[in-house]
């Protein structure tokens, strides 16, 4: 067996905030080998990013190491006391021998030099290579990671190269300096999912052909499994599991492990709903003694009031495992729960109906002379959404579809084209009219941060339309009005009180699907509604929204990118591509047998579970 | 994305609820966090008093300040030899009791300095709500207009009215106040552009609310962090503006006081009765430095995310 | 970029066009000119005379357009107080004032982004705070009184400066460093505050990650990503100096300049010659802020110079 190359050892960080201390990082101790992609992988805040980033010994403030080391090669390259020896060796090794890529691409290179020059800043700094040869290669690198024509490439400016192209560049500049192990930090996250499958193929294709080790630091398990070969789960700052990739997502043994893989929606099943882990992670200020997974656990027993150690596991493949009631066996699939709502059949009468729709947005300043300047956000697109059913509208950014939603509600421009909302035409209604009918329809929005004012209470916010509206002024009333909503979404009545920072990110989500039921709309616009929420609470908030469909008898047009919630979601589905809808029909129609190219390409970039890499043939490394 | 946001200051889904129970604060709040501010304290304080002292000038004055003593000229302040306590920090070339001269000048610095800032914030803020929140036309006249006067050769052209109206305590306030009502609608404008189009404002729209409701309900109080710091900045930039029109001869005229006229006046004794120009001139800088203290203070306390940062700032560099 | 240089210069030809606007509607409309202008002991005919002699008589419309035609070919007439055109005496003056704000300004930027970068390596550290504290001291003291303490320590205690006039490299150091210092305190807040911003970028912990130097992350990239900002403000002081800061420290140290003259215009009501003085000023104004948006806009690959 080979020796491991990375060994990170008691990893403790934590994060000094106003509020207290964030123990983010709570003894994190793993080991790597040569050759070998291990995911690290996690929910928000897990302490997974905070964890790589230590590792480049990047842990700056308001973080700081409180104990724990870092070796590579068997020697130091991080530790909680300043040395200035140690300090010197990693900044060696860091580019050299362990690169980076990080998350957002469009801000990771510096705007105002060429690519060409910053890969060869690294090729000159840490191999020593004149400025002409490292040109040269720099033109090799961005050839292997297939950025066609390189050499006119060379020497432009990152804002001339797109999202997957800046991601390329920054592969090629991590593997400039031929490193041994490449930290990969949520690399595709902020990619749409075509481009995301090109950079996963490709980094897959460098692993085995460089033999590269690859941290592989996400929040997607299938991302790790089209990758990785071993993974390890973090939990509030803490790895509950850790193997071989293939067996942990077969048959996971951490009941966190076994829940996130079943509320990770799949393009495959048909659940009408999504297994959740209920409740919310544990508070990272708090000091550990219970099992920190304990609270959501369907698992525990006495014991777990006893903080299980990360223990190794006797099998054929090293793993390790912190928990004192494993899950035995293969994760409980459920099957359609008997007695949930059939789906409706169809009505013959479209809700509404959407004939021809364009919009166009002006661009750039308005000029006081000549023809104003249009881009076409939607060009020509005719659908429509029967009573009581969810269309889901799916694409990448920039297909249009959050404008189409927008234009629906006339929050958007109709350009050319009709909006019929139970017969009315939503464009030619007067102010006073459009008003009215908007009772009808309301929008629930992607961001939870940004859509609730954070200067007025939660229950101000959800009484607010009953008050413009002049539905409801008697306070008494309101406030049971108020109350009633908040408990329809799950909240606890005192929420009225309170401020939107008080909430969590899946809480404010709640927050804003109650103030879109107070008025009883018909239509339900949700653009994005789950997309910036973990896997977990994902699964509560998809679930939560279709309970309401089912009492409330709504009508959901659900805006995504995300093709699997979709599935589990939707009654039909349209697929949107540069402004157009290339592809409309039932959702198993289209998941089973996709027909447009377009629609075949999406579905089949979306990494999924169940295919998982073989395990590298060499020097895997192994659990303490 | 904020799912694989490595920020753990982010209100995560398990600390959210402390996060709020803490900011929720009103003035108890403030005050707490004042006093871990030791510069800004001293501001607060500093200016508290300058008020109080400019309230009750007549009372606190130990002179009358236009009172003239040929006999008692160019007394030296009481510690020095030959000055008396009668005249603590001297007397100037007329015999007129510096101290009180310092006291009733504060009346005119604070005066001038608030009702520019009024004056000039209500109209500036005015036009940028509506050159923000209307936008179109509306807005690229207004901002037309905002940058043509940005571009003006300000203090000249000020000298050039107040030279041609007459100097007077009055124009002084009118002449700053079109001078500097720009940074207010600047400001405003680009908050309320920012704001227009996130998803709270737009839900407010599509929940039927008027446009009125959403400016004074939904805009204006998440405007009043950055022009509360604004208008702080700005009373101590119009109190140095003042000071440095009344030297120049076109600000305030006798026999009113101000400061930058003492110095003025003290200027040709300069050598003999160095405490004409000293006090007067400590007096402007004392004063503009404690409001720059509470401006600098509340530009980190109202931003939650400046105030994070400096918390942990302070925190990591072990001070 | 030819659009946008002519969009800026439309601009500046609204700035000069507001200007004359605002000085025309100053000079005849608002204030009387025979009464600003002539002594008190002046008489009627010697009013009538000087009615006649600026046009005064005729309709306001006709003076607007004589004004206007005036002022585009720079004629601005004769100073009553020198007894000679304007022109000539802003030639006289303009480069003593020329010299003395770049001078100013190039010693504040000089100053202003090593302080200013010092402190932001280490945000609220010793360091920090201190070039702070300074900041706000040096922000809060009043120029004219700088000047004087200035001239009180320096020339007339210590002896090693002229306490006033031109002429010497040794006349200029008071003025300059008295208009510097106020310059440079706004300057090092903002280097401090947008160095702080690129370090905390994304891309400087990228650099980080592949190992650079840390002198390099800060002198080649940190720094190189502030300059557009950094040179704009220092523009802007430029500017500031130029159209008021000039009038108070030139009043002080008795420079030569167009400041201390537009004082002494104004003390002998000489509105001809104050008249043009903001004139000139506006135009260089105008020019200097097209200057300005012309080079940041060149200095960033980002924006192309054939397309904007």
């Amino acid at each position: 067996m080979t020796a491991p190359f990375l060994e990170v050892e008691g990893l403790e960080i934590e994060f000094l905030t106003r509020r207290g201390r964030v123990d983010a990082v709570r003894g994190v101790s793993f080991e790597l080998g040569p050759g070998t992609a291990m995911g690290l992988v996690g929910e928000s805040g897990c302490g997974k990013s905070v964890t790589a980033m230590a590792l480049m010994g990047m842990v700056q403030l308001p973080g700081r190491l409180k104990s724990g080391r870092v070796l590579w090669k068997g020697r130091e390259i991080l530790k909680p006391t300043p040395d200035p020896g140690v300090e010197v060796h990693r900044r060696e090794v860091c580019g050299r021998d362990i690169a980076m890529v990080f998350q957002d691409p469009m801000t990771s290179l510096d705007p105002l030099f060429t690519i060409g020059a910053q890969i060869a800043e690294v090729l000159r700094h840490h191999r020593g290579l004149p400025a002409p040869a490292a040109r040269r290669r720099a033109i090799e690198l961005l050839d292997l990671v297939r950025i066609p024509k390189p050499d006119a490439r060379v020497d432009q400016y990152p804002h001339e190269f797109s999202g997957g192209m800046r991601q390329r560049a920054l592969i090629a500049m991590a593997l400039a300096a031929e490193p041994d192990l490449l930290v990969a930090d949520e690399p595709t996250t902020a990619l749409d999912v075509t481009v995301q499958a090109e950079i996963l193929d490709l980094l897959a294709e460098l692993q085995a052909r460089l033999g590269l080790s690859v941290l592989m630091i996400t929040h997607d398990l299938g991302v790790v499994a089209k990758l990785c070969h071993r993974v390890a789960v973090m939990y509030a700052g803490e790895i509950v599991e850790e193997g071989q990739a293939a067996q942990m997502l077969g048959a996971p043994r951490h009941p966190y492990t076994a829940g996130l893989l079943s509320a990770t929606p799949s393009l495959a099943d048909t659940r009408d709903r999504l297994t959740t882990i209920e409740g919310q992670p544990p508070d990272l200020r708090l000091p550990r003694t219970a099992c920190a997974f304990r609270p959501r656990c369907t698992n525990a027993v006495t014991a777990c009031a006893v903080a299980p150690d990360l223990a190794p596991l006797a099998g054929p493949d090293p793993a390790r495992l912190a928990c004192h009631n494993p899950v035995v066996g293969p994760p409980a699939t459920p099957a359609a729960i008997a007695g949930s709502a059939p789906r409706s059949a169809l009505s013959a009468t479209p809700l509404v109906e959407v004939r021809n729709l364009t919009v166009r947005f002006p661009l750039g300043k308005q000029r006081l002379f000549g023809p104003a300047q249009t881009m076409t956000a939607v060009d020509d697109v005719s659908f429509e959404i029967y009573p009581g059913e969810t269309l889901g509208l799916v694409g990448e950014s920039g297909s249009g579809k959050t404008t189409t939603g927008r234009a629906l509600l006339r929050a958007a421009p109709i350009s050319a084209g009709r909006v019929l909302f139970d017969g009315q035409d939503v464009g030619a209604l007067k102010p006073s009219a459009l008003r009215r009918l908007r009772r009808d329809m309301q929008l629930i929005f992607q961001d939870p941060y940004s859509s609730l004012n954070p200067r007025i209470s939660v229950g101000q916010i959800v009484a607010e339309p009953l008050l413009v509206h002049g539905i409801e002024r008697d306070p008494a009333r309101l406030r049971a009005r108020v109350a009633e909503l908040l408990s329809l979404v799950g909240l606890p009545a005192d929420a009225a009180e309170r401020h939107p920072h008080a909430f969590s990110g899946g809480q404010r989500q709640r927050v804003g699907i109650a103030r879109a039921l107070t008025l009883e709309p018909r239509l339900v616009i949700a653009d994005e509604p789950v997309s910036a929420l973990d896997v977990s609470i994902r699964a509560q908030v998809v679930n939560l929204m279709q309970d309401l469909q089912a009492r409330l008898g709504l009508t959901y047009l659900f805006i995504a990118h995300d093709l699997a919630v979709v599935r589990h979601i939707a009654d039909r589905v349209a697929i949107m591509q540069s402004g157009k809808i290339v592809e409309i029909g039932a959702v198993d129609d289209i998941y089973a047998a996709p027909k447009h190219p377009y629609t075949q390409a999406l579905l089949a970039s979306v990494p999924e579970i169940g295919a998982v890499r073989p395990s590298a043939g060499t020097g895997v490394l192994t659990g303490t | 994305m904020s799912l694989a946001d490595p920020d753990p200051l982010a209100p995560s889904e398990a600390s959210a609820g402390a996060q709020g129970r803490e900011d929720g604060r009103g003035l108890q709040g403030l005050w707490a966090d004042l006093r871990g501010d030791i510069p800004g304290l001293t501001g607060v304080i500093f200016l508290a008093l300058l008020l109080l002292m400019a309230l009750c000038a007549p009372l606190v004055a130990p002179h009358d300040p236009e009172a003239q003593n040929i006999i008692a000229r160019l007394k030296p302040p009481a510690w020095m030899e030959g000055g008396s306590w009668a005249h603590m920090l001297g007397t100037d070339h007329l015999g007129r009791d510096v101290l009180s001269r310092l006291i009733h000048g504060s009346q005119i610095s604070l005066l001038v300095g608030a009702a520019t800032v009024l004056l000039a914030g209500s109209f500036g803020v005015l036009l940028g709500l509506i050159a923000g929140y209307v936008g179109g036309r509306t807005d690229n006249w207004i901002s037309a207009i905002i940058d043509t006067q940005v571009a003006f050769p300000g203090l000249l052209l000020a000298l050039m009215i107040l030279a041609v109206i007459g100097p007077s305590t009055l124009t002084v306030i009118v002449v700053l106040a079109l001078n500097g009502w720009m940074v207010y609608a600047r400001v405003t404008r680009g908050v309320v552009l920012s704001l227009r189009h996130t998803a709270f404002v737009e839900a407010a729209g599509l929940l039927g609310c008027s446009t009125w409701r959403i400016l004074i309900r939904h805009l204006l109080p998440n405007l009043s962090a950055p022009l509360l710091t604004l208008g702080t900045l700005e009373f101590a930039r119009i109190v140095l503006a003042e000071a440095a029109l009344s030297f120049l001869g076109l600000g305030v005229q006798p026999p009113a006081t101000s400061w930058g006229l003492d110095v003025a006046q003290g200027k040709d004794y300069m050598l003999r009765a160095w405490w004409l120009v000293t006090f007067p001139g400590l007096a402007i800088a004392m004063t503009v430095l404690a409001i720059n203290l509470i401006a600098s203070w509340l530009r980190v306390t109202s931003d939650p995310v400046e105030r994070e940062k400096r918390f942990a700032r302070r925190a990591g560099t072990g001070a | 970029m030819g659009r946008f240089i002519l969009a800026k210069l439309w601009q500046g030809a609204l700035v000069v066009l507001s200007v004359v606007v605002v000085v025309f509607i100053l000079t005849r409309m608002i204030g009387d000119p025979v009464r600003v202008m002539l002594p008190l002991e002046a008489t009627e005919e010697q009013r009538a005379q000087f009615e006649e002699q600026l046009g005064l008589d005729r309709p306001i419309g006709v003076q607007f357009v004589d004004y206007v035609t005036d002022v585009a070919v720079l004629d601005f007439g004769e100073s009553l107080w020198q007894r000679r055109p304007v022109m000539e005496i802003i030639v006289e003056k303009a480069p003593a004032t020329i010299l003395l704000t770049l001078a100013a300004i190039g010693l504040a930027i000089a100053l202003a982004v090593p302080l200013g970068t010092i402190a932001a390596l280490r945000p609220e550290g010793i360091v920090d705070r201190i070039v702070v504290l300074i900041s706000l001291i040096g922000l809060s003291i009043p120029q004219f009184w700088l000047g004087l303490l200035f001239i009180v320590f320096f020339a007339l205690t210590l002896g090693w400066l002229p306490t006033s006039g031109s002429g010497t490299p040794a006349h200029l150091i008071l003025p300059a460093l008295t208009l510097a210092i106020p310059a440079m305190t706004r300057l090092v807040m903002v280097v401090r505050s947008t160095m702080i911003d690129e370090l905390n970028a994304q891309y400087v912990k990228v650099l980080r990650a592949k190992g650079m130097r840390p002198w390099r992350v800060v002198a080649v990239h940190a720094l190189r990503n502030s300059a557009v900002p950094i040179l704009t403000l220092a523009g802007w002081e430029l500017i500031r100096a130029l159209s008021g800061y000039t009038v108070v420290v030139e009043s002080v140290f008795a420079w030569p300049g167009l400041g201390l003259t537009a004082i002494q215009a104004i003390e002998r009501q000489d509105l001809i010659l104050l008249q043009a003085i903001v004139f000139l000023t506006a135009i260089m104004v105008v020019v200097l802020n097209l200057l300005i948006d012309i080079l940041s806009k060149a200095f960033d690959p980002r924006i192309d110079l054939r397309a904007a």
